[in-house]
């Protein structure tokens, strides 16, 4: 059913608004002054599927995902999203647009410290009390929520391991699981199988964008990986320098598009 | 290269500046030694007797007089209740300001400095100035070196607490922010659990600190077994003395066993 909503939205004309779309208006980013590491970013990221950023390392792709939840600050530019300037919000009304905004890390930034569930329930802590966080009393209907995903994810069972006792494959799976606790409307992965092997990152890939598919959600992806970023996305965003220099469907992005990208061919041989 | 030239290759330690300096060190260190034996006036004859005082002090001290041993238990217990009452309470005051003094968790310079000149003051003053002080406040008695033990340990625990919250892990730290989660939140489910062992680890080592230096609180009036020390001593009684030193090197190393242990159960 939500299948045939999403498809009816993406056969709408082009043009039409779409209410789920995130517009980024001269979007820049500079760390030092004078030194821009975004520079001028527009785009229009639907709201619906999978959208993959590709780029060499140091091109700003981590910058442009972390300004849009704002753990970096944007120099300049507007950040449009259901109707908010995300780059002009503060204290509880960015709080408020965070917990809409689930986050996969490539590190997986668990607590290493705290069993699965734990940090599962950390993905409710945009909404609950912090003495129900304190108590570990978060609602039933959280919990059963998290139980729901561990089976989603294939980690039924684990509720009660410590994150630190898990692979890297099992703790991205924890990783996405959290995000999608915080019952988003987006999700952002920034480099979510850079550490991982090929295999495994090929299943994480798979569970994200299931997941979201299922829910409708769109999902905004950092990656090296030109032939994952190829295989599970409906738009590349291709960037190099600061800018982005290639938008559009998988099928169109060319050699020489890559070339321009990541610069030099030998690596392509 | 040619033959000579490998055949004349070279290789020291230290450049020639070094080497100077490092002999100029050498130097100043002599000169301040022989300064010092020259101004400090040692009186030979004290130094040539000192065996037979040592002796004579121990055969003074054996055998123990038993009979003080009540008093001497009385006198340690009301010791461990001040060192423990006293860490408690410095907990409770360091683990506020140890947050306050954590640059990560409470980003905000001045702040950060008023924690950190607390800690100074409380690690700068002597554990006997500060029962002093707290006896001028409440008299003579435990109260005083309990609140003693406390002010002198908050630097401490709080320091080392605040340095534990530093080390904590960013990225957990982040992800908790980007789902939205309150400051007051992201301590309890963020930073917590990534200190909790330093935690009770900084804790207990304090703990073991503080037994040692509430035994010599009473000789400045402030209550536990130093009272009893410093009251066999203005006797002359060595042989009880002698009781209260085992006492208190048994409940030292008793002290320094159970820390030890707990320590490995926790980390």
């Amino acid at each position: 059913m939500r299948q045939d909503t999403a498809l009816a939205e993406n056969a709408a004309p082009q043009g039409a608004p779409d209410p789920g779309a995130l517009v980024l208006r001269r979007l820049c980013k500079e760390y030092r002054p004078g030194v821009p590491v975004l520079k001028d970013i527009d785009l229009v990221i639907p709201g619906t599927g999978l959208t993959a950023v590709i780029g060499p390392s140091g091109t700003g792709k981590s910058t442009l995902i972390r300004c849009i939840n704002r753990l970096v600050q944007p120099t300049s530019g507007e950040i449009l999203y259901h109707g908010e300037d995300l780059a002009k919000l503060s204290g509880a009304a960015l709080r408020a647009a965070r917990r809409r905004i689930g986050m996969v890390f490539q590190e997986y930034n668990l607590v290493e410290r705290l069993t699965v569930m734990e940090n599962l329930l950390c993905g409710r802590l945009g909404y609950v009390p912090v003495w129900r966080a304190w108590l570990r009393k978060f609602p039933a209907r959280d919990i059963e929520h998290a139980f729901q995903l561990l089976d989603a994810v294939g980690l039924g069972g684990f509720e009660n391991r410590r994150a630190d006792a898990l692979s890297g494959g099992q703790r991205q799976r924890v990783g996405i699981a959290r995000a999608i606790m915080q019952e988003p409307n987006i999700i952002l992965a920034d480099e979510p199988t850079s550490s991982l092997d090929p295999k495994t990152s090929v299943e994480i890939m798979e569970i994200l964008s299931g997941l979201a598919a299922e829910r409708n959600l769109p999902v905004i992806v950092n990656i090296h990986n030109v032939d994952l970023a190829r295989r599970f996305a409906a738009r590349i965003i291709g960037m190099t320098g600061g800018s982005v220099v290639y938008d559009g469907p998988p099928g169109g992005l060319t050699e020489s598009h890559l070339n321009h990208i990541y610069g030099g061919e030998s690596w392509m041989e | 290269m040619t033959v000579v030239e490998q055949l004349n290759r070279d290789w020291q330690r230290f450049t020639p500046l070094r080497r100077l300096s490092r002999f100029a060190f050498y130097l100043c260190a002599v000169a301040a030694l022989v300064a010092s034996l020259r101004t400090i006036e040692i009186i030979p004859e004290f130094l040539y007797d000192a065996p037979e005082q040592m002796v004579d002090l121990v055969q003074r001290m054996v055998p123990p007089d038993w009979s003080y041993l009540k008093p001497t238990l009385d006198a340690l217990v009301e010791t461990l209740h001040i060192a423990t009452v006293g860490t408690v309470f410095a907990i409770f005051m360091a683990v506020p300001i140890g947050i306050m003094g954590a640059s990560n968790v409470t980003p905000n310079g001045p702040l950060n400095l008023l924690a950190k000149f607390i800690f100074v003051t409380s690690r700068s003053v002597n554990s006997l100035i500060w029962a002093l002080l707290f006896v001028a406040v409440f008299g003579p008695g435990p109260l005083a070196g309990t609140f003693a033990i406390a002010f002198r340990s908050i630097g401490f625990t709080g320091k080392l607490f605040a340095e534990a919250l530093e080390e904590a892990d960013k990225g957990s730290i982040e992800a908790l922010t980007a789902a939205g989660a309150s400051r007051p939140s992201t301590f309890i489910m963020g930073y917590w659990p990534q200190v909790r062992p330093a935690f009770w680890s900084i804790a207990l080592f304090r703990w073991d600190i503080n037994i040692r230096e509430s035994a010599v609180l009473g000789l400045v009036g402030a209550g536990g077994i130093g009272v009893a020390l410093d009251t066999a001593m203005s006797l002359l009684y060595w042989d009880q003395v002698a009781v209260v030193l085992l006492a208190i090197f048994i409940v030292v190393v008793l002290a320094e066993i159970i820390v030890t242990s707990v320590r490995t159960k926790l980390i």
